[in-house]
């Protein structure tokens, strides 16, 4: 077995897009083409299509899981399909497009390296396209890659591909994203999917699975600002390890090292870190998103929901923050109404404070005289806790910096949020 | 500058680990759905490695339909011994015997449905609030669509279009009295991502994963094994074929596929250039094109 099997990268992304747009034609191509279409799928979704009387292999039925889903043809709930090239393994977070299902695309986005942003060359940008990018934004998914389809139906035009790729890059100077491409592609015939596309050599950039093979993912994590949220704390209390006091957790910023002082949150104590243990033997540093358990030279009273941080580099002790909330539920949410708040492995109970604005996610237009929140809306409140949150903000750190709303009655997660 | 990057096995056992300390913290009653096979083999090997130097703790729970292979049983005690966990057995043949449901009847009868009740049984004669499984999202397409934090009322029963929606690494595992959770914390491996860790942990599975001599029936395009529990009919012809065996479940159920992959390198080579699912030989999954789903929403694993 070629042991460079063992050492490939994992990288997450996200599609979101209707039927027609090429979505689930672009992933079966993607996953077909990679050979990760097996014979028996592909003899389930063919027979499916034509009891459907479909005249062609309908590959949404591949994603499409859910009986209600085949049987209203809709996709409503996220899809995760797994390939993988000798250099990478992929998991795909398939959302549906449509504005009602902005909660699935959120969810799908929230833990995406990259977005996929597919464009139908003949109609150029339309309301979904700013609302995907949007989504992406707003949840700092490092790395956008927009593919514009169908060019085989604009005759291969480069002049139709800079005209959408400019109208873009216009629209995206308001977005908070860093790094944009754009590759004109025919999903239906493979142009610049896996192969490079004999029509079109006007276009020098790579082609769509050499992008997601080579795109920079290393620094998608936070190096810098070392933050470790504990999950619980390992106390063997027998043999060898009598004394063994381990911190469990999963690095969520910067790199631990041995011998490191630290201090854990909220208390302020201080210590230096005497190990990193895994099952496997001790480890020289840790950092995002590796599981370990971290003992210190001192006892200290450290459990679950506390953090352990640099002395020079802490997050923000608060009670009150501003937050943008994606809300996710039928039940509009009140101003001074209670909800159960988790933010990285701790628990505070919350009350709204202030509602804001709503932003309109197609314009990105702040409304602030409409306060009546609907299931999909995004939303800027200023939150208040029960006890101290140690918080970063979202841009700084995705996972310091997000945290979830649970209605209290019925247990449902009925906001995400983001904050600022 | 040293790269600050982990392998996909790295970054998939840190998301389970991660995943199974949730578990344990958040609830009060957890345990390992234990079936015998590669998936649930590895679940509890990163239950070990979570909580290094300590002991698993939680049981594991293996639902007993008594038409198993008898290499799974001695794997099983063999491993409990090695970890020195708890072993809690629920036996099908116990539900049967007490009436609580009735044998299937007919040419394709399988213990399959049973364990459903069984397990629903056990999980409130235990008071289990949360049980941990070793299924994958790329198994099946109802599959692809679970949590990793997955509701069940208290009827035991899966919502699929009313699922939590779960983000970052935030789980939400609240839930009323009587209500319970089924956690899969290898959700995002595939079938190739769980033979490359097990090469790479060295991690020891049934001797029924590598090829063997076997007295095997062809049904369903499978062989299927001869064995006390298989009714043969006409036309059934027993040969001794080479087999080995993708996934494990009721040797009632369980085709294998011709196969002369005697080491973890051969499986893994196999698996590369397969081009049937891992689930094409379960007979469970063929009775119709969402048998997975409604045995989910019943309440199955």
């Amino acid at each position: 077995m070629d042991s460079a099997y063992l050492d490939m990268e994992l990288l997450r992304f996200t599609t979101a897009g209707s039927v027609d747009d090429g979505k689930s034609t672009l992933i079966g191509r993607l996953l077909y083409d990679s050979k990760l279409i097996f014979e028996d799928q592909l003899k389930q979704v063919t027979d499916s299509s034509k009891k459907r009387g479909l005249d062609h292999v309908d590959l949404s039925l591949l994603t499409d899981g859910l009986k209600d889903e085949r049987e209203q043809g809709i996709t409503i709930d996220v899809a995760y399909r797994y390939f993988a090239t000798p250099k990478r393994k992929f998991i795909i977070a398939d959302t549906p497009g449509h504005i009602e299902y902005t909660r699935n695309m959120v969810t799908g986005a929230s833990t995406a390296n990259l977005a996929l942003i597919l464009i139908d060359g003949r109609k150029g940008i339309v309301e979904q396209t700013l609302r995907h990018s949007f989504i992406a934004s707003l949840l700092q998914i490092p790395h956008l890659v927009v593919c514009i389809n169908k060019m085989d139906l604009v005759d291969f035009s480069e002049a139709v591909f800079d005209r959408i790729k400019s109208q873009y890059e216009e629209f995206a100077s308001r977005l908070d994203v860093k790094d944009i491409r754009f590759i004109p592609i025919s999903a239906l015939n493979g142009d610049n999917v896996v192969n490079r596309s004999e029509n079109m050599n006007w276009y020098e950039g790579s082609t769509l699975l050499y992008t997601l093979e080579s795109i920079h993912i290393a620094s998608d994590h936070n190096h810098i600002d070392c933050r470790f949220p504990v999950q619980t704390v390992i106390r063997p209390k027998n043999g060898q390890y009598h004394d063994y006091r381990g911190y469990a957790g999963r690095v969520a910023g910067g790199v631990f090292k041995k011998g490191d002082e630290v201090v854990a949150l909220p208390s302020g104590f201080t210590s230096k870190i005497a190990g990193i243990h895994t099952m496997t033997g001790e480890v020289s540093e840790a950092f995002a998103p590796m599981s370990v358990s971290i003992t210190l030279e001192d006892d200290i009273d450290i459990g679950r929901g506390d953090m352990i941080v640099r002395q020079n580099n802490q997050p923000d002790i608060t009670q009150e923050m501003d937050v943008m909330l994606c809300w996710f539920n039928q039940a509009a949410p009140q101003v001074r109404q209670k909800f159960a708040l988790l933010h990285s492995n701790n628990e505070a109970k919350t009350m709204i404070k202030a509602i804001h604005y709503k932003l309109d996610i197609n314009t990105l237009h702040r409304n602030e005289d409409d306060k009546e929140v609907q299931m999909n809306d995004i939303i800027r409140v200023t939150l208040r806790t029960t006890k101290p949150i140690m918080k970063d903000s979202y841009h700084r750190n995705r996972f310091t910096g997000s945290l979830i709303l649970i209605d209290i009655m019925t247990n449902e997660t009925v906001a995400a949020g983001m904050i600022l | 500058m040293p790269s600050y990057n982990l392998t996909h096995l790295k970054e998939l056992e840190s998301e389970a680990i991660y995943v199974i300390r949730e578990v344990y913290a958040q609830f009060e009653k957890p345990g390992i759905l234990f079936s015998g096979g590669k998936d649930s083999i590895v679940v509890t090997h990163l239950a070990r490695k979570a909580f290094w130097p300590s002991k698993i703790p939680f049981p594991l729970i293996h639902i007993d339909t008594g038409h198993n292979f008898k290499e799974t049983i001695e794997f099983r005690d063999n491993l409990i011994n090695e970890v020195d966990a708890e072993l809690i057995v629920c036996s099908v043949q116990n539900s049967i015997d007490e009436g609580r449901v009735r044998e299937e009847t007919g040419k394709n009868a399988t213990r399959n449905w049973l364990q459903i009740t069984t397990l629903l049984d056990s999980i409130e004669e235990h008071g289990f609030d949360a049980l941990m499984g070793g299924a994958r999202r790329d198994e099946e397409k109802a599959r692809a669509k679970e949590r990793f934090f997955s509701h069940r009322d208290d009827f035991g029963q899966w919502d699929p279009k009313n699922q939590r929606p779960e983000l970052w690494n935030i789980f939400n595992g609240k839930k009323n009295f009587g209500e319970h959770f089924r956690v899969f914390p290898i959700s995002n491996w595939t079938e190739m991502d769980v033979w490359q860790y097990i090469l790479e942990e060295s991690i020891s599975i049934p001797s029924l994963y590598f090829a063997h001599h076997r007295d095997v029936v062809w049904r369903d395009n499978a062989w299927l094994p001869n064995s006390e529990f298989l009714k043969l009919r006409e036309g059934d012809k027993v040969v001794n074929k080479k087999v080995r065996f993708r996934t494990l479940g009721d040797i009632t159920i369980t085709g294998g596929i011709e196969s002369s992959a005697n080491t973890l390198g051969k499986i893994i080579s196999e698996v590369a250039v397969v081009r049937q699912t891992e689930r094409g030989n379960r007979a469970d999954d063929k009775r119709s094109e969402t048998a997975m789903e409604d045995r989910k929403r019943e309440g199955y694993f």
